[in-house]
């Protein structure tokens, strides 16, 4: 391994990565614009320019002029300085360029905040104006490029990383750059609207507010916004996420890097898994039906009744979604065992119109499928023979085949359903129990490649919902089970159960997750000791 | 009167286009006997024994520029040859190629032949309309006579050439935009490492090479790698085109030793200055230089001593200014021109050549204050070194050296304001 010094720190890194990675091992920042690590190295902001005062070992002499760091691969005995005058004062110059044009319009962008003209400013900023402003070259401003994408010409530094972004990984060149000189824009390419299923990772990739959500624009400052890491539940991919939130309420999600899962992107269809968090088809509270009514109970009066419920039955079923999560997933198996249910049903993946890409889209646009086999679940399409009792948990069963369904928990004895929003199987219902969404709780998820996620809830549930996990340990309480007060004590007894260590916690589990395979591996090995965190390259 | 090797044409009362008149005239002599007899080795040894050195502007010796090929890639090797000739003030390739096109192409046949190439390109600038034209009737002539095609000079040997005519950015003239033009995209120069002759056109190892470069090699391996290094300063010697411009009463292209003074140039072959005019300054290879003033023409005229003077030798194309003209309009002019090349891909150059025209428009129109002036200097400073390609130094350096050769006059300028203010 090459060893390298940026301002006086050496630090071992791997052959051939470039000195703006290297800076950052050695725990200094190289500010950069147009370089990212999952794109062609472009070359053209000229912000990360450093002072090489040795090539190698070999060749210890410096540079004469400034180099790129991110063009410039490290070699062994490479010396290299980040902060001196002769580098910050470039930088400044750089900024200068970049702000002579620029509209400067703050108050009114979106990108404010997070936005790497202001961040940088603050570091090397001239702080005062050295252009005239009624010099200041006018470019369009408010030009949809597609449907959730607004551009501003003015803000543009013309980085490229969405025309290559465009070019290198979705493949579809919608954007590029016309006209040159400073009179160079981004261009739609002709005919082209920038709509293609990962789109709006260009906004993310934007590093000034030139390229916007129009679904977020004007929502929010992000710096009013929390943020909490957790994985999208739109497919069995489980791209890593980050949910931005405001108290009760949620404002968008972007994509957490992690090169074991998605890398540095999340599709456009999971960036909009949060719109229907809110809304009136939420179900906010406990029922029971009482003749052709449903009446609310409070939660525990919810659970003791379906207990009551379901004993009384012969044969219990309990049906789930692929996108309960391991906890809940665990205690439905406790609850199964106890009532002498089979094993748990999930439904089989409808016939998804969607088909794998080869990328992050999966066709199962369930999260968590993985998991419930693992927990010893079967896929079956319909209810075993003699059930009289059935749990529907977070499964819309009636939405699949109506009839057939209908019919079938039409003849239950006593039906319970449990889930976080209206549905159909609910007209069935005898016990109707509220739980939280996954961007209202705790919980973990294994995705199609058998990686053990964890989600987080952002904001609180709505009305009297509860956790998934604790309505389901009470129903298990209830029924005489074992009694679990934390949502840790239930992922501690189903590592156990899947033979991943006794005792593990959720902290214990990286913020990238770990793989069954990885986790049982590590309880094996060293007893104890963490999956290895899977941060991006 | 020095014997013209590279504009031998003048000598002739022959054309020297319809290739028969260029093979009575001893032309394709050396070529033949290249391909036929000569190792490539031993042609890439004598370019590098001859000391050549790029005439495009850069003054890279060529043999070793030859000698950083990839080996062994299993890609094709390209030849390139750079007749983009955009530098303002340059004309020189433009000599070679309409009055002698045979001899850049026997040049780029040896050189083909040493590097391993099968097809070379020959790019040349859109307005060239004429030189084109002659060049791909030369290359037609070429391939009757089996000099080109599938068996140059019976030898086995494939080679092709091909004419790419630009389309007008300055900006093709630099070889790696040359080359991203050549491959049909926008000519963004691009980073280096890799360089061409690694990573070049289409992917695959490139030498790119000016047409007077090319059309030098020619005569180093007809005449002799010691001949060459006997006309001019050793550390790059040979025959050498000098364009002039400008106020001079004979402007045009002379060939004269690599090192002739620049006064010599000026007096003698330009012709001196108009009648009652004096020289004032002089820009000696291409605006992208920095600036000379009529006390600093007394240098010879090769890399080394023209970087000794704080000047580039660049392409020689010799600007040539006399006491009527007006510093702040001139330098305005060539600003406008760097502005209006800028590829737009770095940011320092992209902002800064707008920026400095705007600024100097200011100064011109007397509009502009002394401030405007330390502006000036540090916009363009901050320009230098800093992109990826060296257009942004080439609008930078001018601007430097007229404020610091012809400061008097800049202040002048900005003091218009103040004085209109006064009035």
């Amino acid at each position: 391994m090459p060893t390298v010094t940026v301002n006086g720190v050496s630090v071992d890194v791997p052959e051939g990565i470039n000195v703006v990675k290297a800076a950052e091992l050695a725990g200094q920042e190289i500010p950069h614009y147009c370089y990212h690590p999952a794109l062609s190295v472009a070359g053209n902001c000229r912000m990360c320019l450093i002072d090489i005062r040795a090539m190698s070992a070999k060749q210890p002499n410096p540079l004469p002029k400034l180099q790129i760091g991110c063009n410039t691969i490290v070699a062994d005995g490479m010396v290299v300085e980040t902060d001196n005058p002769r580098v910050e004062e470039a930088r400044r110059g750089v900024l200068e360029f970049l702000l002579i044009n620029h509209p400067i319009d703050c108050p009114i962008c979106d990108q404010a905040g997070e936005c790497k003209l202001q961040e940088y400013y603050m570091d090397y900023g001239r702080y005062h104006s050295r252009f005239a402003l009624a010099e200041k070259q006018h470019k369009h401003k408010v030009t949809p490029v597609g449907p959730d994408i607004m551009l501003d010409q003015e803000r543009c530094i013309l980085c490229t990383r969405c025309v290559r972004f465009l070019e290198e990984v979705t493949g579809t060149n919608e954007l590029c750059v016309k006209e040159r000189g400073d009179h160079s824009e981004l261009s739609l390419a002709r005919g082209k609207s920038v709509d293609n299923p990962y789109a709006t990772n260009i906004v993310d990739l934007c590093p000034v507010g030139a390229l916007t959500s129009r679904e977020f624009r004007f929502q929010a400052r992000v710096w009013y916004l929390d943020s909490v890491a957790s994985v999208c539940m739109g497919c069995s991919t489980g791209c890593n996420i980050d949910v931005h939130f405001r108290r009760d309420n949620l404002y968008r999600v972007k994509p957490r890097a992690n090169a074991e899962v998605n890398g540095y992107w999340m599709c456009d269809a999971g960036r909009r898994t949060w719109r229907d968090n809110h809304g009136d088809h939420r179900l906010v509270a406990s029922y029971t039906r009482r003749g052709d009514e449903f009446v609310q109970v409070d939660a525990s009066d919810a659970v003791s009744r379906s207990a009551t419920l379901l004993q009384g039955c012969r044969k219990v079923a309990i049906v789930a979604s692929a996108s309960v999560s391991m906890e809940e997933g665990y205690l439905l198996a406790c609850i199964a065992r106890i009532l002498g249910a089979g094993p748990c049903i999930v439904p089989s993946p409808a016939v998804s119109e969607i088909a794998d890409d080869g990328r992050l889209i999966s066709t199962d646009r369930y999260p968590n499928r993985a998991g419930l086999l693992a927990l010893g679940y079967r896929e079956a399409d319909a209810l075993p023979p003699d059930v009289d009792g059935v749990v529907v948990v977070r499964c819309d069963v009636v939405g699949g085949d109506e009839a057939a369904w209908g019919a079938a928990l039409e003849a239950m004895k006593a039906t319970v359903v449990v889930d976080d929003r209206i549905g159909k199987a609910m007209a069935y219902a005898d016990q109707v129990l509220a739980i939280a969404s996954h961007f209202e709780a705790f919980g973990t998820v294994v995705n199609r490649k058998g990686r053990l996620q964890a989600f987080r809830g952002a904001v609180p549930a709505p009305g009297a919902a509860l956790a998934g996990w604790q309505s389901l340990a009470g129903l298990l309480e209830a029924l005489g089970g074992e009694r679990y007060d934390t949502a840790d004590d239930v992922f501690a007894a189903l590592c156990a159960a899947l033979n991943l260590g006794s005792a593990r916690t959720h902290a214990q589990l990286a913020s990238g997750g770990a793989t069954l395979g990885q986790w049982a591996a590590a309880r094996a090995s060293t007893g104890f000791s963490d999956a290895p965190a899977a941060s991006p390259a | 009167m020095q014997e013209q090797v590279l504009l031998h044409y003048r000598d002739l009362t022959v054309d020297l286009k319809p290739i028969d008149n260029y093979i009575a005239d001893g032309g394709y002599r050396t070529a033949r006997r290249v391909f036929t007899e000569v190792a490539p080795e031993t042609v890439v040894a004598m370019v590098k024994e001859s000391n050549l050195r790029g005439r495009g502007g850069a003054g890279f010796p060529t043999g070793l520029k030859w000698t950083f090929l990839a080996k062994n890639t299993g890609k094709p090797i390209y030849l390139l040859c750079n007749a983009d000739e955009s530098e303002p003030g340059t004309f020189k390739d433009r000599a070679i190629i309409e009055n002698d096109p045979h001899q850049l192409l026997e040049g780029m046949m040896i050189s083909a032949h040493a590097i391993g190439c099968v097809n070379a390109y020959i790019y040349i600038r859109g307005e060239f309309v004429y030189g084109a034209e002659v060049l791909k009737r030369a290359i037609a002539e070429a391939y009757e006579k089996g000099f080109l095609g599938a068996n140059v000079f019976g030898s086995g040997r494939e080679l092709h050439f091909h004419v790419h005519r630009g389309a007008g950015a300055y900006i093709c003239g630099e070889e790696t935009g040359l080359i991203e033009s050549l491959e049909g995209k926008r000519a963004h120069p691009r980073i280096k490492p890799p360089f061409p002759a690694v990573y070049g056109v289409f992917g695959c190892p490139t030498i790119v090479n000016n047409v007077e470069t090319l059309a030098c090699v020619r005569h180093i391996v007809e005449r002799g790698p010691a001949w060459f290094k006997s006309i001019g300063p050793e550390s790059g010697p040979g025959p050498k085109l000098y364009g002039v411009s400008g106020h001079v009463r004979n402007p045009g292209v002379f060939e004269l030793p690599m090192g002739t003074s620049l006064r010599e140039i000026i007096e003698v072959h330009a012709g001196g200055m108009r009648e009652g005019r004096t020289l004032k300054a002089v820009i000696p290879g291409g605006s992208s230089v920095p600036v000379l003033r009529a006390d600093e023409i007394d240098i010879a005229m090769d890399f080394d001593s023209v970087a000794k003077a704080g000047s580039m030798l660049g392409s020689a194309g010799i600007i040539v200014m006399d006491d009527s003209t007006d510093m702040v309009a001139a330098l305005r002019r060539i600003a406008h021109f760097y502005h209006h090349e800028s590829c737009g891909q770095c940011t320092p150059c992209r902002e800064g050549t707008g920026w400095l025209e705007k600024i100097l428009i200011a100064l011109d129109e007397g509009r502009a204050t002394e401030d405007d002036l330390g502006k000036l200097d540090t916009v363009a400073k901050g320009m230098l070194g800093t992109t990826i390609c060296v257009l942004s130094d080439a609008a930078a350096m001018p601007v430097r050296s007229f404020l610091e050769k012809f400061s008097e006059e800049f202040r002048t300028a900005a003091g218009r304001r103040a004085g209109a203010a006064a009035a």
